[in-house]
């Protein structure tokens, strides 16, 4: 019941090809990590805090997630199983290795904080009662049912998805709404972005924003 | 696989919905059914039959809004406390990796998730299980003995009103001892198929389960916190748990699995998983009486003629052949279990 019986069984169950595979074999190094990672700085930030940007694309924060998701997302950007037009030239300019040690690198920064979340209180609570209870009379599960308690993540399956900004949560909802996203095991997020309206969308991600993660 | 899509494109706060349909029994008819029902369609689930009776238990929203005292509100809240992270009673009365809601989904209040008001309005009543009348308390007993490879609460402590309490709460506007059937009661069987396949249950485990159950069947716990519950193992529930029953089994998996996808597994694949899950090892029933087949002779008739206990299983082993208590150890007795009932009146 660690984190590494998810992350091993990944490279089993996934089966997204062997370029994932591979680079689920490959271990990365987090200071090579930081000479990879000079392009990702303009958008990700030096602290890897990601900028939400309201109405537009809203860059993640990737400090403190999970470094095989990551290594998983790139992997998705270059193959085409993520659609993203401004992460696949990003993706693109790594290697293999480079993923992996871009990965650790970002994995093992401080979480930030996340914006976004300054919304009215009624829709905070929607946003905490999806999070945390669900809405199952619509089949919502809840958040953290998958994410983990305080949706901090979930092994390298279910990523950390508290203090990560409201406008980039919005958008990967949307996607998944709109059939642009599909890289999720098994259609799970998929599913349940389905049944999600368009304030249920803005209230999960609001307060997950709104919830400042303490790094260890 | 089937990737099962639906879109609700709802705007309306589901909020304000609830209130007003708070706790709302119904025989079922032809006029036009609860929203949670009608969402319940769209997922794939049947139609209310004629004369079913249908009840979406409230929320703790609704809680929240009620006229009732506030420490009942308080007492009500400690039971949901306690039914969505019973793992806080570990070591006490939790000796496995298991909370209520890890099967009874949706906080308890989930049609075709073996909602738990429905025993608050059908007991006191007999029990194949005991041989006995109980009432919720014992009810609930039973499923820290099995379920959570436990130790109940005492009746009558403080955490068997809370517990009782939030069942009724869920119960409210239901009627006692309804005549009819109850729409979404248990975890209802899909049809048994001819032929029952491991190999295929595995494949489909793998394939379907183990990105959140684990390959091993250990679930997922991350740094210490429970997220997915193990559907076997030390972990898992006893071999006294009414899941170890193969149609239960199959009732669960293709009315709630994958979390989130319910009815996407064909009844097939449902019995296939259910019968590679229930063929893996647990913790021992706690009605053993020393020998697996002494034991399977004594509960066969009303309990394990449903599973695989005693049977063959994958390796040519006897399943259940074993004094494995898991974290409980052979110290730790459910008192519970056993406990005879109106000796006199059945003397009669």
């Amino acid at each position: 019941m660690t984190s590494k019986r998810i992350a091993g069984g990944l490279g089993l169950l996934l089966g997204v090809g062997l370029a994932a595979g591979q680079a689920m074999a490959l271990e990365g190094d987090a200071e090579r990590g930081q000479a990879a990672a000079g392009t990702c700085v303009a958008c990700h930030q030096g602290d890897g805090s990601g900028m939400n940007v309201p109405g537009g694309e809203s860059w993640p924060r990737l400090a403190g997630m999970d470094a095989s998701y990551i290594a998983k997302q790139l992997h998705d950007f270059k193959e085409g199983r993520r659609q993203n037009a401004s992460m696949m030239p990003f993706a693109n300019m790594l290697n293999d290795q480079q993923i992996a040690d871009v990965a650790v690198y970002y994995s093992e920064m401080p979480v930030t904080g996340a914006q976004g979340g300054d919304v009215d209180e009624s829709l905070l609570d929607r946003g905490e009662q999806l999070a945390l209870r669900g809405d199952w009379d619509r089949y919502i599960v809840s958040c953290k049912s998958c994410h983990g308690p305080r949706n901090e993540g979930a092994g390298s399956t279910f990523p950390g998805i508290a203090s990560q900004h409201a406008g980039y949560i919005e958008n990967q909802l949307r996607a998944w709404q709109a059939d642009e996203r599909s890289n999720d095991p098994q259609n799970l997020m998929g599913a349940i972005a389905k049944r999600m309206s368009d304030e249920d969308i803005r209230a999960v991600s609001a307060w997950l924003a709104s919830q400042s993660v303490a790094s260890e | 696989m089937n990737h099962f899509r639906t879109h609700l494109g709802r705007t309306t706060l589901a909020l304000a919905s609830a209130t007003l349909v708070a706790g709302v029994s119904l025989a079922a008819s032809a006029e036009s059914p609860h929203p949670a029902v009608e969402t319940l369609l769209e997922m794939g689930y049947p139609a209310p039959q004629e004369g079913e009776l249908v009840h979406i238990p409230p929320t703790m929203a609704d809680l929240e809004a009620s006229d009732l005292h506030p420490e009942t509100k308080q007492v009500i809240r400690r039971g949901y406390d306690l039914f969505t992270n019973t793992q806080q009673l570990r070591g006490e009365n939790v000796f496995n990796d298991m909370n209520c809601s890890s099967c009874h989904l949706g906080e308890g209040r989930q049609p075709f998730s073996a909602p738990v008001w429905a025993a608050a309005v059908t007991l006191p009543n007999y029990r194949g299980k005991n041989d006995h009348v109980n009432n919720l308390e014992e009810r609930i007993a039973g499923c820290f003995a099995y379920s959570m490879n436990g130790v109940p609460p005492e009746y009558g402590s403080d955490d068997m009103l809370a517990m009782t309490a939030y069942h009724q709460w869920l119960a409210k506007g239901a009627p006692v001892y309804p005549d009819q059937p109850i729409y979404g009661r248990g975890f209802p069987a899909p049809d048994r198929p001819d032929e029952l396949s491991y190999e295929n249950g595995e494949a489909l485990y793998v394939e379907n389960c183990a990105v959140c159950h684990s390959e091993d069947g250990s679930g997922y716990y991350e740094k210490g916190e429970y997220v997915f519950p193990p559907p076997w193992g030390d972990g898992s529930n006893n071999w006294g748990a009414g899941i170890v029953r193969l149609f239960t089994a199959a009732g669960f998996i293709k009315n709630n699995m994958p979390l989130g996808q319910p009815m996407s597994l064909s009844d097939q694949e449902a019995w296939d998983i259910a019968y590679y899950m229930s063929s893996q090892e647990r913790p021992q029933d706690p009605r053993y009486t020393g020998d697996v087949a002494e034991t399977l002779e004594r509960f066969g008739p009303t309990f394990h003629r449903h599973s695989l206990y005693g049977q063959e299983g994958p390796d040519g082993e006897v399943l259940a052949d074993h004094a494995n208590w898991g974290e409980k150890g052979d110290e730790v007795k459910p008192w519970n279990v056993g406990q005879p009932r109106f000796e006199e009146l059945k003397a009669q």
